[in-house]
């Protein structure tokens, strides 16, 4: 390994932890957990990166970050520059370095992990886009020049942000539509403050905005204009980026008390309404003193770790499968548990049960074991004959995964759907059934991950740019 | 930002009218369809049926009673001041068409909501009656409007201070004795009423239309804040309605749905009526 000869000579530099807020005093608000690093620190861990020949890491990046290079601008000092480089694959780093699984990704294959911890790649990345941010030395990139073709981007999560910024940057003119009242789509209005700042994606938003991206939101695509309208009115390409905002729920008996939420709208009252700032804001949401989360994905400890932090004495995660199946990040996991959230697996709700004024009190649950594995190749839970009993609470969340919204899909004529009502569209280029119509991130994928739907974003950008500049000839 | 172009008190500045410039939605709207309004940046979002467009002028009216700290908050702003977000046409619109005799039976602000769905009967051919009802003379709201939307308009009051002394229900279950060729009732207002409303109705066995109204908060489909049980199945009010076979509804669910943030409206409500001087 010649690489590692040629760094050899460095001392072995453990890699760094951030520091954070302690778990008891975090769980009283809805400040962000970890503090990021100092200089010091990210210079220590830049250090550790052993600038490999054939670096592994850039591979297990979904947009292809030149992270040998963003790393050793941090060890010169050159924070500002590794920001920038970052920004050449990634318009969203501050984000990335926040919520990326990147022990699945970039830090996965990290070839110092071979012998050692890899290199906290995420939290470099992380490191630089907020010192940028903190200079307020947001560079203002050259725009190719205009070429007159308007494109609609619908839906401003993080594809559509994605596909908004590069393709302005190309000199097109684009106009972002919202269904909401603030852009950012799951960032907003899912993921809660104390994973990712509501400032940040903020701050990104008005960077689209200061280099002339249209940004209306209060629109709701499908309803005040078509997809067809917008082709009319002039956009030579339309890019669906609808996530998947469809809350699914058991189907099961008193599934509709009071105090049942989807963890869509729990999060949303709390995140995008500010419920927990109630009453300056005036979004009610109900906080419950004994609460159960249904599922255990990183919604789930999303709702979980809310729950606390609105005044929870008690949350129950409960999940049907055993812990190595817990989708969520591990990180993710720890934290909750470290909170003070407890895990009741291998057990499912068969019913809800509720008071005269129908508000929930308790779950009717059965235990489960696990069988042969399924299609998905985990093992199948398999419900315990005659194991139920009673789990009481008096607030539960649903956070057992999500679906398409039907809502543009139903009146938009031409766009192929899946059976699970998801927008076939290519994996390469991200065009759709229909001449003119590019989607991607969840409402392709179904519910994925940031960075995902940010690579969908960029293939889709490309082909549409190529598609407006070549006279918009071929379909597919 | 939504500027106010008009604003009328009614009922006794319990019920109060605005006309909005909102040109994308007005062009879009169509009978049935309700706005979500978030009136500034800590406001909740409500929803509020349009109660008339202009496509021409590029306004949409609303008609909200002053239940709450968001409506007691929106009846404060005045002509030319600017509402923050307005979000629609949302909801499936009305379905009209052509089947002989129709009741329009509006309870409350109620009526606001079936104005424009009794004048869209009407233009579609058919024979509409309408009942509107309040709790007293000066509660009652749109009685000319009501009168030009519809063929026929009967008016209660529960006090007998003006028009039918006693229920809307009274009136309707008159009318059902003495005719049989009404194809479809449809009923707006306050829970119960349309509650019994639909009682009544089944047992004449004619089809009736009910608008259901329980809290929502995207109201796109995103949330499942507004479920409701119709025929024993959860549906997504916001986009699967707000209309429904009112002989299919759970109204106490639905009762039960609405009145779950009870204690936190009463402070928000305290609250902002303690900010406002004498
Ligand atoms: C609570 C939660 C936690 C998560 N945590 C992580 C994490 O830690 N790491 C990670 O990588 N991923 C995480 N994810 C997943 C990640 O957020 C999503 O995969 C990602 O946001 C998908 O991006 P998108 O652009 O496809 O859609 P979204 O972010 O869902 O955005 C879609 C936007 O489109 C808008 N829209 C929909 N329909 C219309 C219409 N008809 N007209 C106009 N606008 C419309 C919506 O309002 C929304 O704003 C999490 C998801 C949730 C819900
Ligand atoms: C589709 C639809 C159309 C409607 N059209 C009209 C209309 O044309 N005119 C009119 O006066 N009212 C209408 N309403 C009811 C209106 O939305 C509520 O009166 C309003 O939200 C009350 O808000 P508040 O803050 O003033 O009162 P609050 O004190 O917050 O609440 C008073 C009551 O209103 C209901 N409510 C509260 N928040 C919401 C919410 N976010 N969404 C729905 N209901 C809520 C609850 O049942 C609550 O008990 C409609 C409701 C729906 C669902
Ligand atoms: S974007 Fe995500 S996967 Fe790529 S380098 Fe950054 S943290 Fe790793
Ligand atoms: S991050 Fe890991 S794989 Fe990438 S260059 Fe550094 S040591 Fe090598
Ligand atoms: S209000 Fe959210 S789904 Fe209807």
């Amino acid at each position: 390994m010649a690489e590692k000869e040629a760094k050899g000579k460095r001392e072995k530099v453990p890699r760094q932890e951030m520091t954070e807020q302690k778990p008891e005093d975090r769980v009283r608000n809805f400040d962000e957990v970890p503090f990021g690093y100092t200089p010091e620190q990210a210079g220590l861990e830049a250090g550790r990166c052993l600038q490999c020949k054939k670096p592994k890491c850039i591979d297990g990046c979904p947009v292809e970050i030149d992270i040998p290079s963003f790393i050793q601008l941090i060890y010169d000092g050159d924070f500002i520059g590794s920001a920038r480089k970052l920004k050449e694959q990634n318009s969203l780093p501050a984000i990335c370095g926040r919520v990326c699984p990147q022990e699945d990704q970039c830090e996965k294959v990290c070839i110092l992990g071979k012998k050692d911890e890899p290199v906290a790649v995420g939290r470099l990345e992380r490191f630089a886009a907020d010192w940028e941010r903190a200079q307020g030395e947001v560079e203002i990139p050259l725009k190719d020049p205009p070429t007159g073709k308007r494109i609609a981007v619908v839906g401003s999560g993080p594809a559509g942000l994605t596909v908004a910024g590069d393709l302005i940057k190309k000199g097109h003119e684009v106009t972002i539509f919202e269904a909401l009242h603030k852009t950012g789509g799951v960032l907003v209005y899912g993921i809660p403050e104390f994973r990712l700042p509501k400032a940040i994606v903020q701050a990104e938003v008005d960077y689209l905005a200061k280099i002339g991206v249209e940004i209306n939101v209060d629109y709701v695509i499908g309803s005040i204009r078509t997809v067809d309208e917008l082709f009319k009115e002039g956009y030579g390409a339309v890019f669906l980026g609808l996530g998947a905002g469809l809350p699914l729920f058991m189907g099961i008996p008193g599934e509709n008390f009071c105090g049942v939420y989807s963890a869509n709208e729990y999060l949303t009252r709390s995140n995008l309404m500010k419920a927990y700032l109630f009453p300056e804001y005036d979004t009610p949401i109900a906080r419950g003193k004994n609460v159960v989360v249904l599922g255990a994905g990183n919604v789930s400890m999303d709702s979980a770790r809310t729950a606390l932090r609105l005044g929870a004495e008690k949350v129950r995660i409960v999940y049907r499968r055993s812990r190595v199946e817990m989708p969520a990040r591990i990180e993710e996991i720890q934290r909750a548990e470290e909170e003070g959230v407890e895990f009741h697996l291998l057990t499912i709700p068969v019913r809800f049960l509720g008071d005269d004024n129908g508000w929930v009190t308790g779950m009717e649950c059965i235990r489960m074991e696990l069988g042969e594995p399924d299609e998905s190749g985990r093992r199948r839970p398999i419900p315990i004959k005659g194991s139920e009993f009673i789990i009481d609470c008096d607030l539960v969340v649903v956070a057992i995964g999500a679906g398409a919204n039907p809502l543009l899909p139903t009146t938009t004529s031409g766009l192929e759907l899946n059976k699970r009502g998801y927008i076939v569209a290519d994996q390469e280029t991200g065009k759709t059934a229909k001449k003119g119509v590019w989607a991607g991130g969840d409402i392709v994928t179904g519910s994925a991950t940031v960075i995902l739907a940010m690579g969908a974003g960029r293939k889709a950008a490309n082909s549409i740019h190529d598609y407006l500049m070549s006279g918009q000839k071929n379909w597919p | 930002m939504f500027k106010i172009v008009a604003k009328r008190e009614m009922a006794e500045r319990t019920v109060c009218e605005f006309k909005i410039e909102a040109p994308d939605i007005a062009r879009k709207a169509e009978p049935g369809q309700f706005v979500v309004i978030r009136a500034n940046e800590t406001g909740e979002r409500i929803p509020l049926t349009m109660a008339g467009t202009d496509p021409g002028a590029g306004t949409i009216n609303i008609i909200f009673q002053v239940v709450g700290k968001t409506t007691a908050l929106l009846r404060s702003f005045g002509e030319g001041d600017e509402i923050m977000d307005i979000i629609g046409p949302l909801g499936v619109p009305t379905h009209v068409e052509k089947l002989g005799t129709v009741i329009c039976v509006g309870g409350g602000t109620g009526v606001a909501v079936m104005y424009p769905i009794t004048k869209a009967y009407k233009e579609a051919g058919n024979h509409v009656i309408a009942i509107i009802g309040a709790r007293t003379k000066d509660l009652l709201i749109l009685e000319e409007e009501m009168k030009a939307a519809s063929h026929d308009l009967r008016v209660t009051t529960d006090d007998g201070s003006y028009g039918h002394h006693g229920f809307v229900t009274d009136v309707l279950k008159q009318i059902l004795d003495d005719r049989n060729d009404v194809e479809l009732v449809v009923g707006i207002g306050p829970v119960p009423m349309m509650k019994f409303l639909c009682k009544m109705t089944k047992e004449y066995d004619v089809k009736t239309v009910v608008s259901l109204n329980p809290i929502m908060v995207d109201a796109t489909g995103m949330c499942g804040a507004c479920r409701v049980s119709v025929g024993g199945r959860t549906r997504f009010c916001c986009v699967d309605g707000p209309e429904f076979d009112g002989h299919q509804v759970d109204f106490d669910e639905l009762v039960k749905r609405q009145r779950a943030y009870l204690t936190e409206e009463k402070i928000s409500m305290d609250q902002f009526m303690g900010g406002i001087p004498e």
